[in-house]
């Protein structure tokens, strides 16, 4: 984070205690920013411990509160969230320098690591747009780019899809859990912020045209590449596969990945993200061979 | 001629296949969601969807059969045309779910695997592991991804919806919105509009629903003129896990796969559950419901799970209402193959392994079977005429609703895993009425209309807006406000309703309305601003709530999912056979007489003057199974189900 104001606070006023003891209180310190381009800066807030807390009710107190640690009154500190049982992939965020969902992140565990504090940041690889909010649509394109659906005929009955054996099912079914959270993307030494400013006189559409070209030429990241692998052997996706080998091996491919293997440990699905990738990448070998071929 | 666009607000499973197939007919959308359509709280749902199949086919199953557990699990409220074409629908809904790459389980030789749900004798319900919504919705999404880029679809993400435009007769035109990031208002001309926006139960305060459910959307509409039918019934799940923030669900799907809920007989036995052996165990549903066990509807289950900790003080622990609801008996390769989902989320908040250890469970707020009221047109077999604009539509003209937040199919209690066909299919079948609908305007498409309508309607929602950042700062915080909101509602209007508790909470509900529309913001810039649209979302929770306590309070009897002890009827309590006869055939009689009275559906609509619901009521189209006593085969009312099978075969013989 180059456009850091300050580092963390210390001759605030902070908690004495955050033993996470009933009745105590604790320490959060959350990486703020105003609005895009605006510079960062860490705030203090101080919060009531209570039983079987998580980061989100924790944010939810700060809210309600609206009081740095020192009694200033504040914005309330925006963040995202929605199901808060880890399936919308929503609440993604740093804590205690970990990429994770903040609905699963519970106190009690938190603070047995770190009883100083709790520490909250976005994630570094998306533009911030508040707070602790950040814009994720690169992921969306790149869903887009690599034509990640079953393209059927109609949605006229046709009767029953294929069948399937159980260990293909099982082996999509883990491939389908994941829901774009952003964690495997932001663990990878590979993939890069893309943040765009919409220039003067640029329209909406202009502008969303010009950040969709820059996102298609950018790495597809870990569950890019694992969404290949779930649609290229989904039984009617195979019959177009080669489409999306080709945007495999495109620019911002496959061949960007530099396997330091963090996407599979941060993955909160538990996608064995290296075994799709090992997969696809031998599929975009034979692919890249056979398009020599076919020259 | 100008293309005609529709909007769709709300981006779960209803949305986005009324969107996929209103692109695949030809029809251009906007698609609105608070969240990245992705992260709908579709994604929530576990235990899957219903359907007759051909393994239940062969066990004697049928549509109608469907149909008729639907609506007697409903205790007969739904009209039955939409519900009966539902359930006709509902193995090719799963067949084209299946086309469209999701991933149920399968058996060995390669079929789809089911597994048996509440409220049903048949293993109907199609499952991918223990989070079949969210396998539904992705592949739904992925559907709509594929339309967005052929740019038939244009999404609004992160937009909050703020009512319809109409006309000057009263035809929708369009809506407005506002992108919750740069706070811009701005108007959106469409042909017609379709809330799919989902539940409300963020009136309760904490549910098993997720933070996007307000029911903003619907109470704009609401507020707008549509009317809300059978507010009052409100599905409280019997297996959720206690949370500060949420009650997360423990799908049904645990007791499909055989998972049993208990208590110990010992009030509050201190041992661990492992070592409490059987007979000291109660499995008070097993006890209660021989026929059904575990998988009673929910309505029943969350009663007897209430009423054994409540009343009868077995509550597994001292401070906090809990029963245990156990799988560890089952074999651990069915649970990881088949329940992962849900033990994971157990084990990851709680910190126990549920394959281990029985997990301690207690009912929550979790789905509205009322909604927007909506129209259907029937044909002479008692189906719905597929492609007719009347199917879904609101009365107000041009505006559709469906998936939760419309008022059909489950009448005053929902099935398990009846939600996500229901949901699908009123999405499915809204398209060609939609779809005819604008195709066959005889006045002018609304991109044709004079911006007049459309900009004196933003400046409205403007003013509005600039209205609520100007507040005092001295005011009260709007987040107390829903959590007080949330208790007095979760007191008065869940599992127990008593008149006194509801006339409580009208008043308590009228004076927070109050506080609430001075509340202040604590955010007054003009980027991002959560706090107004949290603000916004929880004024507009009143004329919602105001419903449900309304129509509950008025409604003085017990169905399905409104339970109020004064209204019970009494159970067989003679041992002599001609006395329990005879007391059986006065519970029929009451029966009767207490449907005569109270077998409709309630449907209100919105005084802006008073600020307070209008109640009528609506004949129930019950034309095609007629209403019988709901008692699941209860130990003890056998003689009763006797008593009306032998009224029916008298009734028939007269005819």
């Amino acid at each position: 984070m180059s456009n850091t104001r300050h580092p963390h606070p210390n001759g605030e006023p902070r908690a004495s205690q955050s033993d996470g003891r009933p009745g105590r209180n604790f320490n959060v310190v959350v990486l703020r920013q105003d609005g895009p381009g605006r510079p960062s800066y860490w705030e203090r807030h101080i919060v009531e411990y209570e039983q079987d807390m998580n980061c989100i009710s924790v944010l939810q107190k700060i809210a309600a509160n609206a009081r740095t640690a020192d009694g200033r009154k504040v914005a309330p500190v925006a963040w995202d969230c929605n199901c808060l049982e880890e399936v919308c992939g929503a609440c993604t965020m740093v804590i205690n320098g970990r990429v994770r969902q903040a609905c699963t992140a519970l106190v009690d565990r938190l603070l047995q690591d770190n009883p100083e504090q709790i520490e909250l940041r976005p994630m570094r690889k998306f533009p911030v747009i508040r707070d602790l909010m950040v814009d994720r649509s690169r992921m969306f394109n790149t869903l887009k780019k690599l034509k990640a659906w079953v393209p059927v005929d109609s949605y006229l009955d046709m009767g029953p899809g294929p069948r399937q054996s159980q260990e293909n099912q099982q082996m999509a079914y883990v491939l389908s859990k994941c829901m774009s959270c952003g964690c495997c993307l932001e663990a990878c030494p590979q993939y890069l912020k893309i943040e765009l400013e919409r220039k003067e006189g640029e329209t909406e559409e202009e502008f969303h045209a010009r950040e969709r070209e820059l996102h298609d030429r950018a790495f597809i990241g870990a569950m890019g590449i694992a969404a290949v692998d779930l649609f290229n052997t989904n039984p009617v996706g195979r019959m177009t596969a080669t489409e999306r080998l080709d945007a495999l091996v495109a620019e911002g491919g496959i061949q960007i990945c530099g396997n330091a293997q963090n996407c599979v440990k941060v993955c909160p699905k538990e996608i064995p993200l290296t075994t799709s990738i090992a997969r696809a990448g031998r599929a975009a070998t034979v692919h890249m061979l056979k398009r020599w071929f076919d020259r | 001629m100008a293309r005609h666009r529709v909007i769709v607000v709300g981006g779960g499973l209803a949305g986005l296949a009324a969107t996929m197939k209103l692109a695949e007919l030809g029809v251009d959308i906007d698609l609105f969601s608070l969240t990245p359509v992705k992260r709908s709280h579709s994604c929530c749902a576990q235990g899957g969807i219903n359907s007759v199949n051909s393994l239940t086919r062969q066990l004697g199953d049928a549509e109608w059969k469907h149909f008729d557990d639907t609506v007697y699990g409903g205790d007969f409220l739904a009209h039955q045309p939409p519900v009966k074409e539902m359930t006709e629908w509902a193995p090719r809904i799963i067949d084209l779910m299946d086309r469209l790459g999701v991933t149920f389980n399968r058996t060995p030789e390669g079929f789809r695997d089911q597994r048996r749900f509440g409220g049903t004798l048949f293993a109907r319900t199609s499952f991918a592991g223990a989070t079949t919504g969210q396998q539904l919705l992705y592949a739904l999404d992925e559907q709509v991804r594929r339309w967005e880029v052929t740019a038939h679809v244009k999404k609004y993400e992160c937009f909050d919806y703020l009512g319809p435009i109409l006309d000057e007769n009263g035809v929708c035109r369009g809506s407005i919105a506002q992108d919750m990031v740069s706070m811009e208002i701005r108007a959106f001309p469409a042909d017609a509009l379709i809330i799919a926006s989902g539940g409300c139960g963020l009136i309760y305060g904490r549910s098993t629903m997720s933070m996007a459910c307000t029911g903003s959307a619907v109470s704009r509409t609401f507020q707008a003129g549509a009317r809300y039918g059978n507010g009052e019934f409100i599905q409280v799940h019997p297996t959720a896990i206690p949370g500060a923030d949420k009650l997360r669900l423990m799908s049904e799907s645990a007791r499909g796969e055989g998972g049993r809920v208990w208590v110990p007989r010992k009030p509050q036995d201190p041992r661990p559950p492992q070592d409490i052996p059987e007979q000291d165990r109660y499995y008070f549903l097993e006890e209660r419901y021989p026929k059904y066990g575990n998988l009673v509807p929910r309505d029943i289950a969350t009663r007897e799970i209430f009423n054994v900790c409540t009343k009868e003080g077995l509550s597994v622990e001292n401070d906090r209402l809990c029963v245990y609801l156990d799988v560890s008996h089952l074999p651990r390769q069915l649970l990881d193959r088949k329940l992962a989902g849900i033990l994971e989320i157990y084990e990851k908040f709680q910190g126990v392994d549920p394959r281990a250890t029985a997990m301690k469970i207690f009912p929550a707020v979790h789905y509205s079977m009322g909604g927007l009221w909506c129209d259907y047109e029937r044909t002479a077999e008692g189906g719905l005429n597929i492609g007719s604009p009347r199917n879904q539509q609101t009365n107000i003209p041009g505006i559709f609703a469906i998936g939760e937040c419309d008022y059909h199919y489950h009448g005053a209690n929902r099935l398990g895993a009846n939600s996500l066909v229901a949901c699908i299919f009123s999405g499915l079948i809204t398209a060609p009425g939609a779809a005819a609908l604008v195709q066959n305007l005889n006045g002018r498409a609304a991109a044709e209309l004079p911006s007049t309508l459309y900009d004196r309607e933003t400046q409205r929602h403007l003013a509005r807006y600039k209205e609520l950042l100007a507040r005092p700062h001295d005011g009260e915080n709007p987040y107390l406000i829903h959590r007080r909101l949330g208790d007095v509602m979760t007191k008065a209007a869940t599992v127990v309703r008593h008149n006194d508790e509801l006339d409580w909470a009208c008043e308590q509900v009228q004076d927070l309305e109050d506080r609430a529309r001075r509340a202040s913001l604590s955010d007054t810039g003009n980027w991002t601003n959560q706090n107004v649209i949290f603000t916004r979302a929880l004024v507009d929770m009143f004329p919602l709530a105001k419903t449900i306590l309304k129509g509950a309070r008025l409604r003085d009897e017990c169905r399905g999912a409104h339970y109020k002890p004064e209204f019970v009827f009494p159970e067989i309590h003679a041992t002599d056979p001609v006395q329990r006869r005879l007391e059986a055939e006065a519970w029929c009689d009451r029966f009767v007489e207490n449907n005569r009275r109270w077998l409709k559906s309630t449907v209100a609509s919105w005084s802006a003057e008073d600020r307070e619901p209008l109640i009528t009521y609506e004949d129930v189209d019950t034309s095609l199974i007629p209403p019988r006593p709901r008692l699941y085969g209860m130990v003890g009312g056998d003689i009763i189900e006797q008593v009306w099978r032998e009224r029916g075969v008298r009734e028939e013989a007269a005819v």
